[in-house]
């Protein structure tokens, strides 16, 4: 098995799960009613969690632990897609990249549940069960709201044409792509893309909420090779702000 | 969490004259008798609108109290506090949403309520209008705001109105992990280098007085609340709650090896605890919306109330009609 090739796909995993969780948690105390300030709170666990937990495979294939791992690292060292780092902004966007990358890891999470590699197949069959809730949170939102007032439907459009290109960065190919497919560790990005497509147009065609042709939306790469926008570095500033006080110390 | 507020206010009486006399003897005799009143059961106007206040003012202490500590968990430091605080600071949210449940069988609705908060209204919990500079800040509201907020509802819990009991039994169990997250916190600040521990011993320096101020002014001060506590809406006077949380959290404190910022603080041969007055003069003034922090408080929901707004508009439908929820 290649090492390199399988640390690579859990650390761009686990850096998505890390800052998108972050980032859902920013919406408590601040969401449009009480009950989605609690579902983005329940997400935002889910989503540390799962980073924990793949953050703790990297360390049993001789990574360091995952609070080093994910408290000490710079902006160039995370391999997330750059749509996770996105600031929250209003809740239309949060709505649509919530819908965007969840469908997206549902999908990968099951493709996943057959990966060659033991351990990370049985952490996928896990957290397959935690995203159904979270698509499931998605689709019912996106449905209400792609289909209500005027207002939210031009909101959901207008957030929607905005995150597109960065949603197909998501899919960015690494270059260690063959031997990821090949050692049947994973399925690789373009055939997850392929998927995704489909279930994004099968949720939208049940709104009001309009799909461009793919052809012509541009993906926003550089993410999984740690080139990311000028709003990864404040996050990470921000959520190791204590800890890099004393990084020796027990909090 | 939850710091009174509800019952500092004065109260008129006037109105209980009106009330049908029969009715109200027979509704006193049910809570002289330990029963509960339910949402549907006849209660005089006062009751309903003292209960209306404390629960309101309730709801809105978890909701505005969820700002100090949520804006720590971007910042927490490591996986476990990350997680930990995330889900307390989400229990706080979820509180409210039972709180404001509980409110609603009175007639009020959530809507209103909020409207109430934002136009400054309705009050809620004093200590939520301090900032919370540092870590330590976070993990002393977690712990000791907590502790207080546990002396004052498991006596609630206690009260005459189901459905606020109701409520308050769910909440007590969830505060208690609050509390073992908070002191965890506490003693690895404790116990960890001397920065750590000066974090927190500042942090004790800062709160201690709003934690004083916490139970509501000193009996020989407050507002009368005979009938409140007659019939059971008030289960206990404000010193009384304060001596409870002296007696269960100072020893605790100091044990950690920290001083607490008063010199007077002892218990006498009678166990009870004799402290510095606070300054009530403040209290009032940072109740009345002059604290350090209330307009940023009160901001901060109104431009989520405000945001949120088109959200809220899309959820209706043209038949959507106010239902008041029975618990």
């Amino acid at each position: 098995m290649n090492n390199l090739a399988l640390k690579e796909l859990l650390y761009k995993l686990a850096d998505d799960q890390l800052i998108l969780g972050h980032r859902n948690s920013e919406w408590t105390g601040f969401g449009p009613i009480l009950e989605e300030d609690i579902a983005f709170s329940s997400m935002a666990q889910d989503k540390i969690g799962q980073s924990l937990a793949l953050y703790t495979l990297l360390q049993s294939l001789g990574e360091s632990d995952p609070d080093t791992v994910a408290f000490t690292r710079n902006a160039s060292q995370f391999h997330n897609c750059i749509l996770v780092e996105l600031p929250n902004q209003e809740y239309d966007f949060s709505l649509i990249r919530h819908f965007l990358f969840d469908t997206a890891e549902a999908l990968r999470f099951e493709a996943l549940t057959n990966s060659s590699y033991e351990p990370l197949s049985q952490l996928a069959r896990k957290i397959r069960g935690e995203l159904r809730y979270h698509t499931l949170h998605a689709n019912t939102w996106i449905k209400q709201l792609g289909s209500a007032t005027e207002e939210s439907i031009t909101r959901l459009q207008k957030s929607l044409d905005i995150a597109l290109p960065y949603a197909l960065g998501i899919f960015e190919l690494s270059s260690l792509e063959k031997e990821l497919i090949d050692q049947k560790i994973f399925i690789g990005e373009n055939a997850l893309k392929e998927k995704w497509i489909a279930k994004i147009e099968s949720v939208l065609s049940q709104t009001q909420l309009r799909l461009p042709d793919w052809k012509t939306v541009t993906p926003v790469y550089g993410g999984r090779e740690g080139k990311h926008s000028e709003h990864l570095q404040p996050l990470l500033d921000e959520m190791s702000e204590v800890f890099r006080i004393d990084p020796g110390a027990e909090w | 969490m939850y710091g009174g507020g509800n019952t500092f206010e004065g109260i008129k009486t006037d109105g209980l004259a009106l009330e049908d006399p029969v009715k109200l003897a027979e509704f006193e005799a049910r809570i002289a008798r330990g029963e509960k009143i339910e949402p549907t059961d006849w209660m005089p106007q006062l009751y309903r609108k003292q209960l209306i206040r404390m629960i309101e003012q309730h709801a809105h202490s978890e909701i505005i109290g969820a700002l100090p500590e949520g804006t720590w968990i971007t910042r927490a430091p490591g996986f476990k506090r990350k997680m930990s605080l995330m889900a307390k600071v989400q229990d706080e949210v979820g509180h409210a949403q039972l709180l404001y449940s509980a409110a609603e069988t009175l007639g009020k609705s959530r809507e209103q309520m909020i409207d109430d908060l934002i136009n400054g209204k309705s009050k809620y919990s004093n200590i939520f209008n301090y900032p919370t500079f540092t870590w330590a800040d976070c993990c002393f509201i977690s712990w000791l705001v907590d502790a207080g907020a546990i002396v004052n509802q498991l006596a609630n819990a206690k009260g005459s109105y189901g459905p606020y009991c109701r409520a308050l039994d769910r909440i007590c169990a969830e505060e208690s992990f609050h509390l073992k997250y908070g002191h965890h916190c506490v003693i690895y600040l404790a116990s960890g280098t001397a920065t750590q521990r000066q974090m927190f011993q500042e942090a004790l320096n800062r709160w201690w007085p709003p934690m004083m101020h916490f139970f509501g002014p000193s009996d020989k001060i407050s507002a009368h609340t005979e009938v409140l506590m007659r019939w059971k809406v008030k289960m206990g006077t404000n010193d009384e709650m304060r001596n409870q949380f002296l007696d269960m959290y100072v020893p605790k404190i100091w044990e950690l090896g920290f001083t607490i910022p008063d010199p007077n603080l002892k218990k006498n041969e009678s166990g009870k605890w004799e402290y510095t007055e606070p300054d009530w003069e403040e209290f009032k003034r940072v109740i009345n919306g002059d604290g350090p922090c209330n307009k940023e408080r009160l901001e901060v929901r109104r431009v989520a109330e405000a945001r949120g707004k088109w959200v809220r508009e899309a959820l209706k439908t043209p038949k959507t009609e106010y239902v008041t929820p029975l618990a």
